[in-house]
C-alpha cells in the first residue's frame, strides 16, 4: 500500500488529468463553435454549401483522430514550421487543442443536425414567413430548440472527447495522463496494475457526471410541444 | 350586408378568369397567372388564375389533395411553383434572398398546426417579428403585441410557454402573430382542423372580426359556415384547377359544376 501510494508523490497525478481537463475545455469551445458553422452549412438552402459541409464531416469523422494530431505536431509544426505561440510544450498543447477540435466538430455537427431534425418543420416554415432569412431563422428559432434536443449527443461528443484527449500524447504532450503513465509504468513494474486502475479510475470520475449532467439538462431544457 | 353589395357591384365572379384578372388588376392584392405546379406526375396546381382584391375575402373550397392548400403555400413561397407568375401588391415574387423575405413579411400565414415558436413565450412569439423583421423598438414591440394579444382574447397568457395554452389559444396567438407584422394579406390554410370542436368558433370569430374590418384575406377551410358568413367569393377547387368560383350565396345555393354539386351533396349528407 505505502509502495502504491508513493506514486502520488512522484508523480503529479491530479495535475495529469487537469492537463487532460484543459485540453478537453478549449478543444470542446472550439468544437462547438465550428460544429455549430457546419451544421448551418448542412442545413443551408445552397446546394454547394451542403457539399463542404458533408464533405468535412465524411472526410474527418473517418479519419483516426490519432492520424490527425500527428499531422498537427509532425507536419504542420515539424515540417512546415506552423505554431501557435507560446513555448514548445505550449505549442505542441495548442495544436493538439486544434486537432481535437477539428476532429470533434465533425461529432458536434452531426448531434446539431440530429437536434434539428427534432424541430418541427413548421418552425421554419413559420419563421420564414413572418419575414426571417435563413440566418436569422436558424439563429433565432432553429438552433435555440436543436441544441436543446442535442444535449444528449453533444454530451456524449463530450465525454469521447475527455477520453480521447490523452491521444495529445503522441502531439507531444508530455504532461497529459497517458503520458505520465506511460512513464510510470516503464519505471514502477511492480505495481503496473494499480497504476492502469488509478487512471481507469479517475477517468469514470470525471466523465460519470457529465453523463448525470447531460441528462438532467436535457429534461429539464427539453421544448415542450 | 354591405359586404355582398361591393362584391356584386365590382362583378368579378365571371366564370372566365381572363376577364376577371383584366377587371382586377388594378387593385389586386394577390395575382396569380398561369400557375402551373408538378409533384412528379401528379399536376398539383393547374394554371391558376386568381386575383384578390384589397379588402376581399376569399374561401377555397375543395375536397382533399385538390390543391387548395398548396395554392394557399405558394402566395408566399413555402411551395414553389413550376411555370406562371404570383404578384404581392404589383411586385413578383422573388425566388429567393433578402426580397422574399421582405414581401413575406406583408404577408401574414397562419397554419394548420399554429407553428407558434416553441421556445419563446407568447408575447415573445408576437414581438419577434416586429422587432427582428421591421426594427421596432421593444417597447413598441410590447405594446402592440399586448394590444393585438388583447384583440384576440389571450393577453393574460402572455408570458405563457405555446405548449401551455389550448389549441384554439395557440391559434389566435397564431393570428395576433402575423397581424403584427401589419400585413397586405392574410393567408389561412385550414386554421382550424386541427382543433377540438369546441375550440373552432374562437378562432373563426376571431376570423370574422378580421373580414369585417376590412383585411385581405384568403382562406383555405372546410368550415361552410364561415364561408356563409364572411366570405365575398367562394373558390372551389379540384384536381388541381379552379372549378367554380362565386359568391357564397351562388354557391350554395346554386353550383354550377358536378364536381362542385357532388362535393356540396356529401357535405349535406355528413351532418
Amino acid at each position: 500500500m505505502e509502495n502504491y501510494l508513493s506514486i502520488f508523490t512522484e508523480y503529479n497525478i491530479p495535475g495529469a488529468f487537469w492537463v487532460n481537463i484543459q485540453l478537453t475545455f478549449w478543444a470542446a469551445i472550439g468544437a462547438l463553435v465550428l460544429g455549430t458553422v457546419l451544421a448551418l452549412l448542412r442545413i443551408s438552402p445552397v446546394a454547394s454549401f451542403r457539399a463542404i459541409g458533408s464533405s468535412y464531416v465524411n472526410l474527418v469523422r473517418n479519419t483516426p483522430l490519432t492520424i490527425i494530431i500527428l499531422f498537427a505536431v509532425l507536419a504542420l509544426y515539424g515540417q512546415l514550421g506552423f505554431t501557435l505561440g507560446g513555448d514548445f510544450q505550449a505549442n505542441f498543447f495548442r495544436l493538439s487543442v486544434l486537432g481535437l477540435a477539428v476532429y470533434h466538430a465533425a461529432f458536434v455537427c452531426e448531434a446539431i443536425r440530429s437536434g434539428v431534425n427534432t424541430v418541427p418543420l413548421g418552425q421554419a416554415e413559420a419563421a420564414r414567413a413572418i419575414g426571417l432569412g435563413f440566418m436569422p431563422a436558424a439563429r433565432l428559432i432553429i438552433l435555440p430548440q436543436a441544441f436543446r434536443g442535442a444535449i444528449v449527443p453533444l454530451g456524449n461528443t463530450l465525454i469521447a472527447l475527455i477520453k480521447n484527449s490523452t491521444v495529445a500524447a503522441v502531439g507531444s504532450v508530455a504532461t497529459e495522463s497517458s503520458s505520465v503513465m506511460k512513464s510510470m509504468i516503464e519505471f514502477r513494474a511492480d505495481i503496473v496494475i494499480p497504476i492502469f486502475l488509478t487512471f481507469a479510475i479517475g477517468f469514470v470520475i470525471i466523465v460519470i457526471p457529465v453523463g448525470l449532467v447531460t441528462t438532467w439538462l436535457s429534461k429539464k431544457l427539453a421544448v415542450a410541444r | 350586408m354591405w359586404r355582398v353589395g361591393r362584391v356584386t357591384s365590382s362583378n368579378v365572379y365571371c366564370m372566365n378568369s381572363d376577364h376577371q384578372a383584366q377587371s382586377a388588376t388594378s387593385d389586386a392584392i394577390v395575382q396569380l397567372t398561369g400557375v402551373n405546379k408538378h409533384y412528379g406526375s401528379l399536376h398539383v396546381l393547374n394554371n391558376i388564375n386568381l386575383s384578390v382584391t384589397k379588402g376581399e375575402v376569399v374561401v377555397i373550397l375543395g375536397p382533399s389533395g385538390s390543391g387548395k392548400s398548396t395554392l394557399c403555400r405558394a402566395i408566399n413561397r413555402l411551395e414553389t411553383i413550376d411555370e406562371g407568375t404570383i404578384k404581392i401588391d404589383g411586385q413578383t415574387l422573388p425566388s429567393e434572398g433578402k426580397a422574399l423575405a421582405k414581401l413575406r413579411a406583408d404577408v401574414g400565414m397562419v397554419f394548420q398546426s399554429f407553428n407558434l415558436f416553441a421556445h419563446k413565450s407568447i408575447l415573445e412569439n408576437v414581438t419577434l417579428g416586429p422587432i427582428r423583421v421591421k426594427g421596432m423598438k421593444k417597447v413598441a414591440a410590447k405594446d402592440l403585441a399586448m394590444q393585438l394579444l388583447d384583440r384576440v382574447g389571450v393577453a393574460n397568457q402572455a408570458d405563457k410557454l405555446p405548449a401551455q395554452l389550448s389549441g384554439g389559444q395557440q391559434q389566435r396567438v397564431a393570428i395576433a402573430r402575423a397581424l403584427a407584422m401589419k400585413p397586405k394579406v392574410m393567408l389561412f390554410d385550414e386554421p382550424t382542423s386541427a382543433l377540438d370542436p369546441e375550440m373552432i368558433n374562437e378562432v373563426l370569430d376571431t376570423m370574422v372580426g378580421l373580414a369585417k374590418e376590412g383585411m385581405t384575406m384568403l382562406v383555405v377551410t372546410h368550415e361552410m359556415g364561415f364561408a356563409r358568413k364572411a366570405a365575398d367569393r367562394v373558390i372551389f377547387m379540384a384536381d388541381g384547377q379552379i372549378v367554380e368560383q362565386a359568391t357564397p350565396e351562388e354557391f350554395f345555393t346554386n353550383p354550377q359544376s358536378d364536381r362542385a354539386k357532388d362535393f356540396l351533396g356529401k357535405l349535406i349528407t355528413n351532418h
